[in-house]
C-alpha cells in the first residue's frame, strides 16, 4: 500500500511528459537570478545581514538548493521549513504588514 | 461540473470576473472579510465595509446566477491596534443575522505579533458565545508554520469549539497535515507565482487525500485569479485523476462544510 492517501493517477514518465520543460524552465530561472545577483553592484550601506556580506534571502536559497539535491521524501516541505521562522513565541510587534520570504537572521 | 469558490475577495473585482465565473462553472462563493489593501481610518469604514458584504455584493452575483455569502471580523493585518479592533468587533453582532452572514472570518495571525493573538483570542470567543462557523487566515511564507501553531494552541487553549466547524485556510506542504491531524478543516489557496501553485495543491491532495480539504482563489486586489480553481480542475485532470475527486475537491466537499450554516445555498 502507498504511504499517500492518493497515488499520483500518472506514471513516472507521465509526470516527466507533463511537467519537465516547465521545471527546466524554473531551473533555468534560479541560475539566472543568482547569475544576476553576481552580476549587479555592491550596495552603498552594504547588504542585509548574511553571512560575507551576502543577502540573508539569498544565503537562504543557496541552503534550499542542498536539501534539492539530497534524496528522500517530501522536499517541498523540508525546503518550506527551512524557509519558516522557527521561533515559537509571539512577537513583541508586528514590525510591518508584509513578508520577506525568509526569516529574519535572528529567527532562523 | 459546478464549482465553489469559498474564499474570494469580490469588492476587489470587476464584475467582468463574476461573468467568467459563471461561466467556468461557479454557482457559490463566500467572502471573508479582509484587508483592504489600505489601513481603515475609522471604525465607520467597517461599518460601510460590512454593508457591501451583505447588501451590494450579493445582488452583483446575483446577475450570475452565483450565490454570495460572506463572514465577518476585523482582520489581522489591522488588529495590532487593540482598541481600534474592538471597537469594530462592536458592530459585527448586528450583521450576523443577515441573510448571506455565515460566520466569523477570515479571522488569525499576520506576523504572529501578540496584539494579533489577543484580538484572535477575543473573536474565537465571540464566535463561541454566538455559535458561529470559523474562517481562519494563517501568515504567508516564512511567518506561516509559527503562526499555524500558535493559531492551534490558543483554539485548544482557551475554546471548547468543534474543529470540525473550523476551517485554516493557506494551508501548504509544512501546514497541511498539522491542521488535519487536529481536526479542523483546512484550506488551499491557489496564487499565479509567489505561493501555492495549482500543481502543488494537486500534490497536496496526493500525499494527504481529500477528507476535510477544499481549495479557493483567494482573489483579491493583489496579484490573484479569480479562474483558479477550474484551473486547478484541469490541472487535475491533466494528471488523470476521476471526476469523482475532483468534484470532491471543489464542490462537495465546502458545500458540506458550509452547509453546517443553513444559510448557505448554491441555488439562485
Ligand atoms: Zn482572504
Amino acid at each position: 500500500m502507498s504511504r499517500y492517501a492518493i497515488d499520483c493517477p500518472a506514471t513516472k514518465s507521465q509526470v516527466v511528459d507533463l511537467y519537465f520543460m516547465e521545471h527546466r524552465a524554473k531551473l533555468l530561472d534560479i541560475a539566472a537570478f543568482l547569475d544576476r545577483y553576481d552580476r549587479a553592484p555592491a550596495d552603498d550601506e552594504g547588504h542585509r545581514g548574511g553571512a560575507a556580506g551576502e543577502d540573508f534571502r539569498v544565503a537562504a536559497l543557496r541552503k534550499a538548493l542542498r536539501i534539492l539535491r539530497e534524496d528522500g521524501p517530501e522536499r517541498a516541505r523540508r525546503i518550506q521549513e527551512h524557509f519558516s521562522d522557527m521561533t515559537e513565541q509571539p512577537i513583541e510587534k508586528a514590525p510591518m504588514q508584509g513578508a520577506l520570504g525568509v526569516p529574519p537572521v535572528s529567527r532562523t | 461540473m459546478p464549482y465553489i469558490d469559498p474564499h474570494i475577495h469580490m469588492v476587489s473585482r470587476t464584475t467582468d470576473d463574476y461573468a467568467r465565473m459563471a461561466q467556468a462553472g461557479c454557482v457559490a462563493i463566500t467572502e471573508p472579510a479582509f484587508w483592504a489593501g489600505y489601513d481603515r481610518s475609522s471604525p465607520k469604514g467597517f461599518y460601510d465595509y460590512f454593508r457591501q458584504l451583505t447588501e451590494y455584493e450579493p445582488a452583483r452575483a446575483a446577475q450570475f446566477n452565483i450565490r454570495h455569502h460572506c463572514w465577518l471580523c476585523i482582520n489581522p493585518k489591522e488588529a495590532e491596534d487593540p482598541g481600534f479592533a474592538r471597537e469594530v468587533m462592536t458592530l459585527i453582532p448586528e450583521f450576523l443575522d443577515r441573510p448571506n452572514v455565515l460566520g466569523i472570518g477570515e479571522i488569525g495571525l499576520n506576523k504572529n505579533s501578540k496584539n494579533e493573538l489577543t484580538i484572535f483570542e477575543e473573536h474565537l470567543g465571540l464566535a463561541q458565545q454566538l455559535d458561529q462557523l470559523i474562517l481562519i487566515h494563517t501568515p504567508h511564507l516564512e511567518d506561516k508554520l509559527k503562526g499555524t501553531r500558535l493559531i492551534i494552541d490558543a483554539i485548544k487553549r482557551n475554546t471548547n469549539l468543534d474543529p470540525g466547524r473550523i476551517l485554516i485556510d493557506h494551508v501548504e506542504e509544512h501546514t497541511a497535515k498539522l491542521v488535519l491531524d487536529n481536526g479542523f478543516w483546512a484550506g488551499m489557496t491557489l496564487y499565479p507565482d509567489t505561493k501555492c501553485t495549482p500543481q502543488r495543491a494537486a500534490d497536496i491532495i496526493e500525499m494527504y487525500g481529500t477528507e476535510r480539504l477544499w481549495i479557493n482563489s483567494a482573489g483579491d486586489w493583489g496579484i490573484s485569479d479569480p479562474l483558479s480553481v477550474p484551473k486547478c480542475r484541469v490541472e487535475m485532470k491533466r494528471r488523470g485523476h476521476t471526476d469523482e475527486t475532483i468534484e470532491t475537491i471543489s464542490y462537495r466537499n465546502p458545500l458540506t462544510f458550509l452547509s453546517q450554516s443553513s444559510k448557505f445555498s448554491t441555488h439562485g
